[in-house]
């Protein structure tokens, strides 16, 4: 009777016994991988809108405070999304004919709200609220990125939970003077002094428990 | 394990000898102490393992399990992608995302409790009660805290109907026409039926309307009839009054079948006042009030009794009569004693009857106030709060009459639901059909309405304008928080209709009817009541009134011999209007701890003597028997009860289950008692026959024996209730104390929470067991329903439970209520089981719950001595609905299955009032914020705050000698304790 197994098969199936513990690892640093990638967090994609809004424009150019259109920013949980009313107390006035601007005119008009693509959207477990990071000297930019250099808006961060506890465990890292908060191209000279000396300064506390953010 | 013993009462009566016995027990079953039932209790959660019964063999397995892994694979898809919508013209006031509140008021039979309502983006999402208004002072009972789900109810009526079919108002309007212009030159052929109503506004346009048609008549019907005490009060004063009770002056209080601190007009309000006189503290000198109640079926208020007689509803009178007469000699000699102890202390004692007792009870019970001079001290008599008070039955009758002799030609409806709920013998619904136009507003499509040609779907009270009058007449506002969600009318509107021509909103009929009686600034006034929620100042003023003492003789009903049946509103359903909500039906009612069902109560002697008792079966399966119950002819089959206290001889049922036509939770549960509820006998009677039906073991879903403490340890100085009577107190304040309870071992150094220490107290001597708390944390944290056949196998989801405990003779107990949120563990037994840290502690001392991590094993349910973990067996919350994701927290988490979820103290109030204040750089002040159920409890039993405010109000509790943890042996240093309970007995009544 001859062999049904050829020889090689021997080896073939020693290299996959010892090496199904580094296939295993392989997969899961490969499962880490992306989902930690901008396909799973959407970092970086920019969203198409109803209106091509430029923050760019609007806030490099025109030099207009983020509280102008995010209302409840230092108030609530939620920054707020500027009402239609928002956008015509300007364009009431100005490029009263762009084509571009035709849904927000509608919207006034017509008195049906515009709907945009959410560009910052956290799990429903998750629950933050804008006002005390405002308080507690963490910057627009620090999460938001450089939106003033944004034509589009697209997601900056991760939003990941591991990069939320980085500041949580560091907040000296990233806390700024009050007076910079909605300053978007505010760089410290000596985050490494001025840092934990807000951090006592504004009594920031390293928020790690899990009913910080989840309930 | 299922060896079936049958009760063995003697052994048990035997074993716990007399009334003043120190022996605690939860249930008759626990009392027997079988060793099936200690076999049964040696497993956690008996009932949950069940569904595995079966077993699942090993092809199965692995069936589900390569389909959970190939699930798990699709869930771990791209994020989906969300739209996000701001205003067109963002509302003025309006933060995006922070709640806002509007007072309001929530009728009930007319009378209102005043709400504050937290509304998020215009959406109503929690009932919190109104610290300015009479009736509440802040609390809340379980109605109040369930009326938001009735708002949102998918169920509700959407449309106007005619014969069934989709119509308009308009239409309506036009077919009411030619009805109401033969009314013109005769009205005597056009009736309305309302409920009670106290509501100027809508009184005085009912009145115009009256007036407008000649002959017109107007009739009233409540089924949760206080016809008695409205006939009492004419007998005592000369016509229809209102008395108003002080229970802060009270010393001694004599109930005589009130129901006073769970039910009626007014019922929160003399709990707070009633407990105001019971917190026994470091300090108390002066003796807390004592409380006598006499009544049949054990009720809430008995439970808080110092001392209770279980009487046949019929034999109150007699005990009435002994007590107006001093004390003559065939009585017992409590009834001395109690009388004595009234005596001396005239013009600060109480007596109070029962809405079910006959009106010359009631007038006893005002002459013997009268005799006492207690009127105008504790007990206050005004004018009715009606509008037009009248006797119901009466008026019920005479409409019935008038419709089968055909004298009714038009008949409106405002709502209620005459056909499921008229006494059964006047055959409302044969009688309506005889009537050529017959219209009905309700909020639902039920009974009434489908023997209609026209139906209007009726507004929610958080949807429409309007006013109400308090217990004590203090008017109060009713102020929408939404718009109609179903197109639904106000009974102005309708009323209006009928005026003709009058096409005010229920906004300007308020106004108008307002405006003509304040003089001045109105709109300022008017600004003023929509911000307080009522009018200051307009409680009706007492009347010097003294009660005539010439009590009729006649009409005594003589104790009777023989089997007498009870009928009582449902205590969690009301009259039946609330069996739609779900919220209801699941929460255990007090006393019974019955879910979705309604019994038939008995004392285990009659229900031995009657041959229906119950199998002590601790097999898996929790049943009982169904009895056949024949009165006046008729034969409902209902499922048996035994209750301990409940007099021997009497059977009591409640009214308000058994809806067929109302919505999917309502129709068929529970079973129909009004049926034979008959107008001769209308709170009930003798000449009731129980019988065995012969029917197989009917399941019923009853929270008695879930989510059980090891019930060896009740009782005794390391107990889970430590009690004592005010005299053992006065000697020994500090006999709650046990010296293990503060002894700390651990191995590691204690950690010392220098932030905030969050901790909750919880007086179990003013516990009333309403279930405000239950219902007040199931609406703030999202809680789901999980309906019968989920809660037999012990998975309600309710985070905060009322445990109820026995003692003493099971003839006649004591009873003791115990809330029982989560302990909030310093050293918590959950968190080390926990494979996957989904619940762990914070720095402020919270034992926290992390959804989202949660695995599900239920390691930590396992181990958590106190049972106050819940666990989703099944995706419990209705994701789909859309008129129910608007009523829920946006502040919570809407929890799937497969998750363990628990008390956190309402973390995410902590959390936004925590933030509020870091923002203003200070701390968190004290009684800035509460718990959900510290918020809705009526009588202040539940106290939460920080512990490393020396001042705050918890810590002061803390130091109180009274102060014990539960299972404090166990070294687990929970946050929430308990101060015992002392009673007052009297000491000249032996028991």
């Amino acid at each position: 009777m001859s062999q049904i197994f050829h020889r090689s098969a021997n080896t073939l199936s020693r290299v996959t016994i010892f090496g199904a513990i580094f296939i295993a690892g392989f997969v899961l640093w490969l499962i880490g991988g992306i989902v930690r990638s901008p396909y799973f967090t959407n970092q970086g994609i920019e969203r198409e809108q109803p209106v091509p809004f430029s923050h760019q424009h609007h806030v490099a150019g025109l030099g207009i405070d983020c509280r102008y259109c995010h209302t409840s920013v230092e108030t609530s949980n939620f920054a707020g999304i500027p009402p239609t009313q928002t956008c015509m107390n300007c364009h009431a006035q100005i490029w009263t004919n762009a084509s571009m601007l035709e849904p927000v005119r509608a919207s006034f008009a017509t008195n049906t709200p515009i709907v945009w693509s959410r560009v910052h959207r956290l799990p429903d477990y998750v629950h933050f609220y804008h006002s005390i990071h405002i308080a507690k000297g963490i910057g627009c930019a620090s999460c938001h990125g450089r939106i003033d250099k944004m034509p589009l808006t697209y997601q900056a961060a991760p939003l990941t939970m591991s990069w939320c506890l980085d500041c949580h465990r560091h907040p000296e890292k990233n806390v700024r003077p009050r007076s910079e908060v909605f300053n978007m191209a505010y760089v410290a000279k000596n985050q490494d002094v001025l840092g934990p000396q807000l951090v006592k300064q504004y009594n920031i506390q390293k928020l790690t428990a899990c009913s910080t953010c989840h309930y | 394990m299922s060896d079936t013993k049958t009760l063995d009462y003697q052994t048990f009566r035997a074993r716990v000898g007399d009334l003043r016995g120190k022996e605690y027990w939860r249930s008759l079953e626990e009392l027997s102490r079988s060793d099936a039932f200690d076999e049964f209790f040696h497993d956690e959660f008996p009932r949950q393992a069940m569904a595995l019964g079966n077993g699942v063999d090993r092809r199965n397995f692995m069936k589900l399990m390569g389909a959970s892994v190939a699930f798990a694979g699709l869930a771990a898809c791209q994020q989906p992608s969300e739209s996000i919508v701001p205003y067109v013209k963002q509302p003025e006031n309006l933060i995006p995302g922070r709640p806002v509140y509007f007072a309001s008021s929530m009728p009930l039979s007319g009378y209102a409790q005043g709400v504050i309502v937290e509304s998020h983006e215009f959406h109503p999402t929690k009932i919190e009660g109104n610290p300015d208004h009479p009736s509440s002072l802040g609390g809340t009972d379980a109605y109040m805290q369930a009326s938001v789900l009735g708002l949102y109810d998918p169920d509700r009526s959407q449309v106007v109907r005619h014969f069934g079919d989709t119509s308009t108002w308009s239409e309506f309007i036009a077919a009411l026409q030619p009805v109401l212009a033969a009314a013109k030159t005769n009205g005597a052929g056009l009736r309305l039926l309302t409920q009670t109503i106290t509501s100027p506004s809508l009184g005085a346009l009912i009145q115009q309307l009256v007036a407008l048609y000649p002959g017109m008549q107007w009739h009233q019907w409540e089924p949760v009839n206080r016809d008695n005490a409205r006939e009492g009060s004419k007998m005592a004063f000369g016509g229809y009054s209102n008395v108003v009770y002080d229970f802060t002056k009270a010393n001694v209080i004599v109930s005589l079948g009130a129901d006073f601190l769970g039910e009626g007009p007014g019922h929160l309000r003399y709990a707070r006042d009633f407990a105001s006189r019971r917190k026994v503290r470091k300090g108390t000198t002066t003796s807390i009030n004592r409380l006598y109640v006499i009544e049949s079926m054990p009720s809430q208020t008995g439970g808080m009794a110092d001392h209770r007689f279980p009487a046949k509803p019929s034999q109150i009178e007699g005990y009435a009569r002994a007590l107006l007469n001093g004390a003559a000699a065939p009585s017992p000699p409590w009834i001395a004693a109690i009388a004595k102890d009234l005596k001396a202390n005239a013009g600060s004692s109480i007596v109070i009857v029962g809405d079910d007792q006959p009106p010359v009870v009631h007038a006893i019970a005002h002459a013997i106030n009268s005799q006492l001079g207690n009127i105008g001290k504790t007990v206050m008599v005004t004018d009715s709060c009606e509008v037009n008070p009248v006797n119901q039955l009466e008026s019920m009758k005479a409409l019935v009459g008038d419709m089968n002799a055909g004298h009714v030609k038009a008949l409106v409806m405002l709502g209620g639901n005459p056909a499921f709920d008229a006494p059964a013998d006047l055959n409302f619904h044969a009688a309506l059909t005889k009537v050529p136009f017959r219209a009905h507003l309700s909020p639902y499509y039920d009974e009434t309405s489908m023997l209609c040609q026209w139906h209007v779907p009726e507004v929610h009270y958080l949807e429409t304008w309007g006013d109400a009058r308090a217990h004590d007449g203090t008017v109060s506002i009713i102020q929408p928080l939404i718009a109609p969600l179903y197109n639904g009318r106000d009974q102005v509107e309708v009323v209006g209709a009928l005026i003709g021509g009058m096409d005010q909103s229920p906004y300007d009929a308020v106004r108008n009817y307002w405006k003509t009686k304040v003089g001045g600034d109105f709109e300022t006034e008017w600004r003023k009541w929509l911000h307080d929620g009522v009018m200051a100042g307009s409680a009706l003023p007492a009347k010097a009134a003294t009660a005539s003492t010439a009590i009729p003789a006649s009409g005594i009903r003589q104790p009777a011999s023989g089997l007498e049946l009870e009928f009582r509103p449902d205590p969690t359903l009301y009259d039946g209007r609330f069996a739609n909500n779900g919220w209801l039906q699941e929460l255990p009612k007090p006393v019974t701890k019955m879910t979705w069902d309604n019994v038939m109560i008995l004392s285990p002697n009659t229900a031995k003597r009657l041959g229906v008792r119950v199998p002590d079966s601790w097999s898996n399966e929790r049943e009982t028997l169904m009895a056949k119950v024949a009165y006046n002819g008729i034969t409902v089959m209902l499922p048996v009860w035994q209750v301990p206290g409940q007099p021997d001889d009497v059977a009591t049922v409640f009214f308000g289950q058994g809806k067929e036509h109302q919505g999917k939770v309502a129709n068929g549960t529970g079973f129909n008692t009004y049926k034979f509820r008959y107008s001769t006998a209308i709170h009930g009677g003798l000449g009731a026959t129980i019988t065995d039906a012969g029917q197989p073991a009917y399941i019923i879903a009853c929270t008695q024996e879930h989510q059980s403490i090891d019930p060896q340890v009740i009782g005794g100085e390391r107990g889970i209730v430590r009690a004592a009577t005010f005299a053992e107190w006065q000697k020994n304040p500090e006999f709650a104390k046990n010296k293990v309870d503060d002894e700390d071992i651990s191995e590691y150094p204690p950690y010392d929470y220098p932030g905030y220490k969050w901790g909750m107290s919880i007086d179990m001597n003013v516990c009333t067991g309403c279930n405000g708390c239950v219902i007040a944390c199931q609406s703030e944290n999202n809680i789901a329903v999980v309906g019968k056949e989920e809660v037999h196998r012990e998975r309600e989801l309710q985070w905060l439970r009322i445990d109820r405990y026995y003692r003493g003779n099971p003839d006649n107990p004591e009873v003791y209520n115990q809330p029982v949120p989560c302990m909030q563990c310093e050293i918590a037994p959950c968190e080390p089981v926990c494979p996957v840290g989904a619940t762990s502690h914070s720095g402020d001392g919270l034992n926290d719950m992390t959804y989202n991590r949660c695995v599900g094993t239920r390691y930590c349910s396992n181990n958590c001595p106190y049972k106050v973990r819940r666990f989703n067996f099944f995706h419990y919350a209705d994701y789909d609905t859309p008129s129910l994701k608007p009523m829920r927290n946006p502040d919570v988490t809407v929890r799937t299955r497969g998750v363990m979820e628990k008390c956190t103290y309402c973390v995410q109030r902590i959390t936004e009032f925590k933030i509020a204040a870091e923002r203003e750089n200070r701390k968190v002040k004290d009684g800035e914020f509460t718990t959900a159920c510290a918020q809705a409890c009526p009588t202040q039993a539940i106290v939460f705050g920080d512990l490393n405010d020396p001042n705050s109000e918890v810590t002061k509790l803390k130091a109180e000698p009274t102060n014990y943890p539960l299972l404090g042996e166990l070294n687990t240093r929970p946050r929430t304790t308990y101060l015992a309970v002392v009673r007052n007995p009297n000491p000249e009544i032996k028991a």
